[in-house]
């Protein structure tokens, strides 16, 4: 099972710590995972601002990097919606074939380790306060579990995987699933309203004595942890791969 | 992430577009005032959440009520004639109306050709939209909008911010003082029992003066020609029955096409809106008394146009709940008033472009795109989808402001290829490395403005894998 890291601009750039620990977490469960050093990014900004026509060359550069690989893994729900819903051929027909059923190939980390790996414990230990921030794109997207609007009972992947690991206790939180304001170029277009949801994201988890706040998307705790260190709160962020190979 | 977009804030004067951002951003500057809009809003979406959980069959409901307007969107024409057909066999007289005007002037002439010079109205938003008020109080008609919170809003002079609850943007210490001003009531008293009496005795008296009423359409069905008209405050059927003349105000896409497919949307319209299982009143018109006049106006004010463009036709699948506006983590913290369309929230955001794209050109990014909004929706509409192709849309017809063009254009580039990637990433930390903390935070910087940018690592994840084949630590 040849598995390709697929790892976003802002988390190589910013966030090393995270790509090493999904790194590090996939091999610990056997997968053969090589990182195409030629890679840049899936091309959501663009897209997602209106410009899905100078994605181009991002998703051609997508394709190149990681066609030859049997299974696609991120740590970043956003990310792999993007790949799976907005990838050629949704885009136009004149994108080089074959890169439909690369989407499909395209997993998000908690989804590849429960769906695919079957993963049934983690081997990690923490014992922090951990507060889980739902990333939408994962949750309402990718379907990691059951948003609260729906009445469905669902396996909440994230939390499964989290619940795995020694002596670590989640947090409640007054609103499970509403979203942080961070959505892409929206942080600063609707910057008002971004900080704000952000703000009130960061208060629920501290009113519940949160310790670490984790995620599947460093996206979002990116935009938290701004707003949290700009206030000198003490609160941590990691992403879950950090929790789950045991870093914390 | 370098792609930021800010627009200076005078390029666009000329242009009549709707800035949701500014207004935003002066909504959430009394941030007691925001928490307290938030928090009522998302009271209601707790009681949704509960009602909706009561009902074991809650997500095929949703589907079939996506299915049953899915189907009878596709047959639009036909059902509306049959429709008209079966209602004009009932002694309800229909009347065409191709846009918001025509059918002013249609209402208009009702109430003019029977010499009618009081109207009382139960909530209808077809009627803001069209912008009806106003057109009959330039004919001398005196309107008086019966709905508690509709009322408060014509008091004040206001527009409504939210579909369902079109003063929620009021605090009850400010209806006090508006009631106080407008019906003299006890000055200062901003108990709603006693505020809600008042408006209840003032309007009783409006109620049996009044030459005719008007009301919305919630459902209309093809099959029996008849309609439904859903309220809490048992304004539209007081006013109904006590005027001769009732005038119903219809946009097309409120058809379904049987009365046995009604069931499926009353349980969800109130369950979604308000976490009600069905409105107090669910009336049902189908024929007027003898001696009196049912009018029904069917509008399309720019429907059909809407039910051409294959990716936009769904949001005319629309039941108008207000349950996207409840769930909205951006329309709690913005209001209702700061997306400058009669609709306002995440449906409003995908309605209004039909409209006028250019000038709700923001109203599509007024969104994080967190699809809660979809989710919640008793119709399944793809809202969030939408959204994002709204804005697709935009680049196409080239309505987006030049200063995003651009930027765009290069964030395409640097983060498409790369080489050119790994060189913007090296500048980027060259700058932020070296650069004084006041040249990065600066006026331009909208992230930096609440925010702190992340601390940057010594080296970049490809640098360490190249480094060590990924191995070492």
């Amino acid at each position: 099972m040849k598995v390709g890291l697929f790892i976003p601009c802002y988390v190589d750039q910013f966030y090393p710590q995270v790509a090493k620990a999904t790194l590090q977490l996939l091999r610990k469960f056997d997968c053969d995972v090589e990182y195409p050093t030629n890679q840049a990014c899936c091309g959501q900004p663009m897209a997602n601002a209106g410009f899905q026509n100078r994605a181009r060359a991002a998703h051609r550069s997508f394709e190149k990097n990681f066609d030859r690989f049997d299974y696609v893994v991120s740590p970043s729900g956003s990310c792999v919606l993007y790949v799976r819903d907005h990838h050629p051929p949704h885009i136009s027909a004149e994108e080089p074939a074959g890169s439909a059923d690369l989407s499909e190939r395209t997993w998000e980390l908690c989804e590849f380790l429960t769906d695919v790996v079957g993963v049934e414990s983690t081997g990690a230990t923490c014992s922090r306060r951990v507060g889980l921030h739902q990333s939408c794109h994962g949750l309402r997207g990718l379907r990691l579990g059951a948003g609260s609007e729906r009445q469905l009972q669902a396996e909440n992947k994230v939390r499964s995987l989290l619940e795995m690991v020694d002596g670590i206790t989640l947090v409640d939180l007054d609103r499970p699933d509403e979203c942080c304001g961070f959505g892409g170029t929206f942080a600063v277009t609707e910057e008002a309203v971004s900080v704000r949801m952000g703000t009130d994201r960061l208060a629920d988890h501290l009113s519940h004595r949160a310790e670490i706040i984790t995620g599947t998307d460093m996206s979002c705790l990116m935009h938290l942890e701004g707003l949290a260190r700009r206030r000198s709160e003490s609160v941590s962020f990691r992403h879950v791969a950090e929790i789950l190979n045991g870093d914390v | 992430m370098s792609s930021a977009v800010v627009e200076s804030d005078t390029e666009f004067v000329a242009l009549p577009v709707i800035h949701h951002a500014r207004a935003a951003a002066a909504f959430t500057s009394d941030a007691a005032r925001t928490d307290w809009h938030d928090e009522s809003l998302w009271l209601v979406r707790k009681k949704r959440d509960v009602a909706a959980a009561a009902v074991p069959e809650w997500e095929e409901l949703r589907a079939l009520a996506s299915a049953v307007k899915e189907h009878t969107l596709g047959r639009l024409d036909e059902y509306l004639v049959q429709f008209e057909k079966n209602a004009t066999e009932n002694g309800v007289h229909v009347h065409w109306a191709a846009d918001a005007d025509e059918h002013n002037r249609i209402v208009a002439q009702i109430l003019r050709e029977r010499g009618a010079r009081r109207l009382v109205k139960s909530k209808s938003m077809l009627t803001e939209e069209c912008g009806l008020n106003g057109h009959l109080e330039a004919d001398g008609v005196e309107v008086v909008d019966t709905d508690l919170g509709e009322r408060i809003i014509q008091l004040a002079g206001d527009t409504p911010s939210h579909i369902v609850m079109p003063a929620i943007h009021y605090k009850k210490e400010e209806i006090g003082t508006l009631f106080n001003r407008t019906m003299g009531t006890q000055e200062g008293s901003a108990d709603p029992q006693y505020l809600t009496e008042a408006a209840r005795a003032d309007l009783r008296k409006r109620f049996f003066a009044a030459d005719a009423s008007l009301t919305g359409v919630n459902f209309a069905v093809a099959e029996t020609g008849g309609f439904v008209v859903c309220t809490n405050e048992g304004n539209a059927d007081l006013g109904v029955h006590l005027a001769p003349i009732h005038i119903a105000s219809m946009g097309i896409e409120k058809l379904i096409p049987r009365a046995d497919d009604l069931g499926i949307f009353l349980r969800l319209l109130a369950r979604s809106a308000t976490g009600q299982p069905l409105t107090v009143y669910s009336s049902h018109f189908h024929a007027p008394t003898p001696g009196r006049e049912i009018h029904l106006v069917l509008v399309d004010n720019g429907r059909s146009e809407q039910l051409g463009r294959e990716a936009f036709a769904a949001g005319l699948k629309c039941i108008r709940c207000g349950a996207c506006m409840n769930t909205c983590p951006v329309y709690r913290r913005s209001g209702g008033h700061s997306y400058g369309s009669t609709i306002p929230g995440p449906i409003g955001s995908i309605l209004a472009p039909n409209r006028d794209m250019k000038k709700y050109r923001e109203l599509p990014y007024a969104s994080t795109l967190c699809g809660s909004c979809t989710d919640v929706c008793p119709v399944m509409i793809d809202i969030h989808e939408q959204l994002y192709a709204w804005r697709q849309e935009e680049t196409r017809a080239g309505v987006q402001p030049p200063f995003k063009r651009l930027s765009m254009l290069f964030a395409g580039m640097f983060l498409g290829r790369p080489r050119l990637y790994r060189l913007g990433a090296r500048l980027m930390r060259f700058a932020l490395s070296r650069l004084p903390r006041s040249a990065i935070y600066n006026r331009w910087n909208a992230w930096g403005r609440e925010r702190e940018l992340p601390q940057l690592p010594e080296e970049s994840f490809r640098d360490w894998y190249v480094r060590t084949g990924g191995t070492s630590e």
